[in-house]
């Protein structure tokens, strides 16, 4: 049962990494051990030029995740027609094997803001939420899947908790989810909640994609630990523990290195990649010994 | 039980304090600590400003370059609270930046800053613009000498100009990573051409009159009033210089048809 | 009244322009393709969170409030303008 539904994603069960282009000779040069790339859509809907020579080139040697920043699914107003269909020329574009996109909003009124900012969780947030995501899906004919967000603070009026909210997006919509581990130590250690409950209530069967990033580390103003979801740094001890655990549990899921700020050198972000097939490897391993 | 509809409220407050630090903390926000989360909602704070500054530094590294890093933060941060993005395109944000500079007082001591800003803006455009054939030289030979002079052209969607009155692309130039700025003698206007015949990015200071060839041209203007105006606009015009260079650097996609129609290069 | 460039000028400039493109052609296709996929720029959607965080945006906040007392202070001030170094304000409007 598990093993069916798992198998709805398309990427392989391997590690990715998203890509950055100055990374490109040293990918291009030979092949690598990585089972799917991914890249921000918004970086792709320019005509042409370098950025869709390039990752033409990639696609035509890898599977592929597009992962749109700016679709704003969290916001109050309706999605912004005009960039979903930008979306869905990119989708046709590239054709890949996973589209997500995230529990979060960017854009109110007429104002980009260039972050994934948090929503409260309420029946009416709900409904909206699962309103865009059914647009989505409709106007992209295929499945999306919804990440899991970091956040630094609660809202007083949420009713519901984030994993029974991300339940009943995926019960009501059929979208998939893309489960940020990184996402889940930050916000946990934020709101000082148990990383492992949180995954214990997560509908770990429909996750189609993992991620895996850095995070930077600062104090509130009552001392209290503060984490933020930077993606400048190697993925942290204590994510890849809950990693190895949620892979033990869901069997190998498709995992990407998120890497977008400090981006370090190909072989150093290929070796975080390596790291994580590893955890996959034994988890194959592991299902057929069984 | 919370109000249901107290939710609307909550994206106004929350989005009217992101890029207004004097702005309180909007109601409704909570910590486990109990404490209010002034420091927690200025992760988002920075996030929005870091994210912003970030794309325009990216964009414009050589304005950058001149007026320094401190300086550029804070024109950015500024620009950011008058004219934040209206679309998730960031590739297009900061078209308007020159603009804001041109009335910028603190950057009233580098008044050529504007024009890098556009020069660096139209590089932006030309990267992103659409993949296509560069008029065939052949093409335009193959035309009988009557036919050329009523002949229009269709600018290469990479096609950008940029004139100046400061010298633009040689302090431009000078100023990329990597180079040395040097004394500039000769304080001119200078006009630029960019264009894309490949993957690659080319920048061209023209010669004199060729940025009023080059401007008749793209707007539209047969071949022969093009020629003409730019040699009333100066003197030195040449031509078969003119003639080259766009050819060579592939600034046109083809021939105007009849209604406005293209015929792309074969 | 548009001042107009004859048609045999046109067609003279031309044919020399394309004589001259014959020439040099060969070459220039050779480097086109040599730099390729060479110059690739960040994406700007990629610009994500910052780390230092709610230091560096508080700093960034300070900074916008003493915008209007600091000086531009990079590679403007080492370039030799006719008017000074990097300042054109002193001077004549140039043509």
């Amino acid at each position: 049962m598990r093993h069916q539904t798992l198998n709805i994603a398309a990427l392989p069960a391997r590690a990715g990494v998203s890509f950055k282009p100055e990374h490109f000779e040293a990918i291009a040069a030979a092949p690598q051990p990585v089972g799917f790339f991914e890249v921000h859509a918004e970086n792709y809907m320019g005509a042409g030029g370098v950025p869709h020579a390039q990752l033409a080139r990639l696609r035509a040697d890898y599977a592929l995740s597009i992962h749109g920043v700016g679709l704003s699914i969290g916001g109050r107003q309706p999605l912004d027609r005009d960039h979903l269909e930008r979306v869905r020329v990119v989708c046709a574009r590239y054709e890949p094997e996973s589209f997500s996109e995230h529990l979060a909003w960017s854009s109110h009124e007429t104002t980009f803001y260039n972050d994934l900012l948090p929503l409260p969780y309420t029946d009416e947030t709900l409904t909206r939420v699962v309103e865009h995501i059914d647009l989505v899906q409709s106007v992209l004919k295929r499945r999306m899947l919804l990440e899991n967000p970091a956040t630094y603070l609660d809202f007083a009026e949420s009713t519901h908790a984030e994993t029974d909210f991300l339940s009943e997006i995926v019960a009501r919509t059929g979208c998939g989810l893309l489960l940020d581990v990184n996402n889940v130590h930050v916000a946990c250690t934020n709101r000082n909640a148990d990383p492992a409950a949180y995954l214990a209530a997560f509908p770990l069967a429909h996750v189609g994609e993992i991620h895996l990033g850095g995070h930077a580390v600062d104090v509130d103003e009552a001392g209290a630990p503060l984490l933020i979801d930077a993606h400048d740094r190697a993925v942290a001890d204590p994510v890849w523990a809950l990693y190895a655990a949620v892979i033990e549990r869901a069997g190998a899921v498709p995992t990407l290195i998120e890497w977008d700020n400090d981006v370090p050198s190909w072989p150093v972000l290929a070796a975080e990649a390596e790291a994580a097939e590893a955890v996959l490897a034994a988890a194959r391993r592991g299902r057929q010994a069984a | 039980m919370m109000e249901p509809h107290a939710d609307p409220e909550i994206y106004d407050a929350f989005a009217g304090a992101l890029l207004s630090p004097e702005a309180d903390l909007p109601a409704g926000l909570s910590s486990w600590t109990g404490k209010e989360p002034q420091r927690r909602f200025g992760v988002y704070r920075n996030n929005v400003a870091h994210s912003l500054v970030s794309a325009l530094e990216s964009r414009f590294p050589v304005a950058r370059r001149i007026v320094g890093e401190a300086f550029f933060a804070g024109l950015a941060q500024a620009f950011i609270r008058v004219s934040p993005p209206r679309s998730p395109l960031l590739m297009v944000y900061g078209d308007t930046l020159a603009d804001f500079v041109a009335d910028f007082p603190p950057a009233a001591g580098v008044p050529y800053l504007a024009d890098v800003l556009r020069l660096e803006a139209a590089r932006g455009h030309a990267y992103h613009a659409a993949d296509l054939p560069v008029l065939d030289p052949a093409v335009l030979a193959a035309l009988p000498p009557d036919a050329l002079a009523g002949v229009r052209l269709v600018p290469h969607p990479a096609l950008r100009l940029v004139a100046s009155t400061h010298p633009v692309h040689t302090v431009w130039a000078m100023n990329r990573e990597g180079e040395t700025p040097q004394p500039i003698a000769d304080w001119q206007g200078e006009a630029v051409a960019i264009a894309r015949p490949g993957l690659v990015v080319e920048t061209h200071c023209l010669a004199p009159g060729v940025g009023v060839f080059l401007g008749a041209l793209a707007s539209g203007e047969p071949l022969a009033l093009a020629a003409g105006a730019a040699a009333a606009s100066d003197a030195r015009f040449d031509l078969q210089a003119a003639f080259g260079l766009m050819l060579a650097g592939g600034f046109f996609a083809g021939l105007a048809g009849e209604g406005g129609s293209t015929t792309p290069a074969p | 009244m548009k001042t107009q460039i004859a048609s045999l000028a046109l067609a003279g400039s031309l044919a020399a322009a394309l004589a001259g493109l014959a020439t040099s052609a060969a070459h220039a296709e050779d480097a086109s393709k040599e730099k390729c996929y060479g110059v690739a720029l960040k994406g700007q959607n990629d610009c994500a969170a910052g780390a230092g965080t709610t230091c560096a945006g508080t700093s960034k906040v300070d900074y916008q409030q003493n915008a209007w007392k600091l000086v531009p202070a990079g590679t403007c001030v080492t370039m030799k303008t006719p008017n000074g170094m990097g300042s054109l304000t002193q001077g004549p409007a140039p043509v």
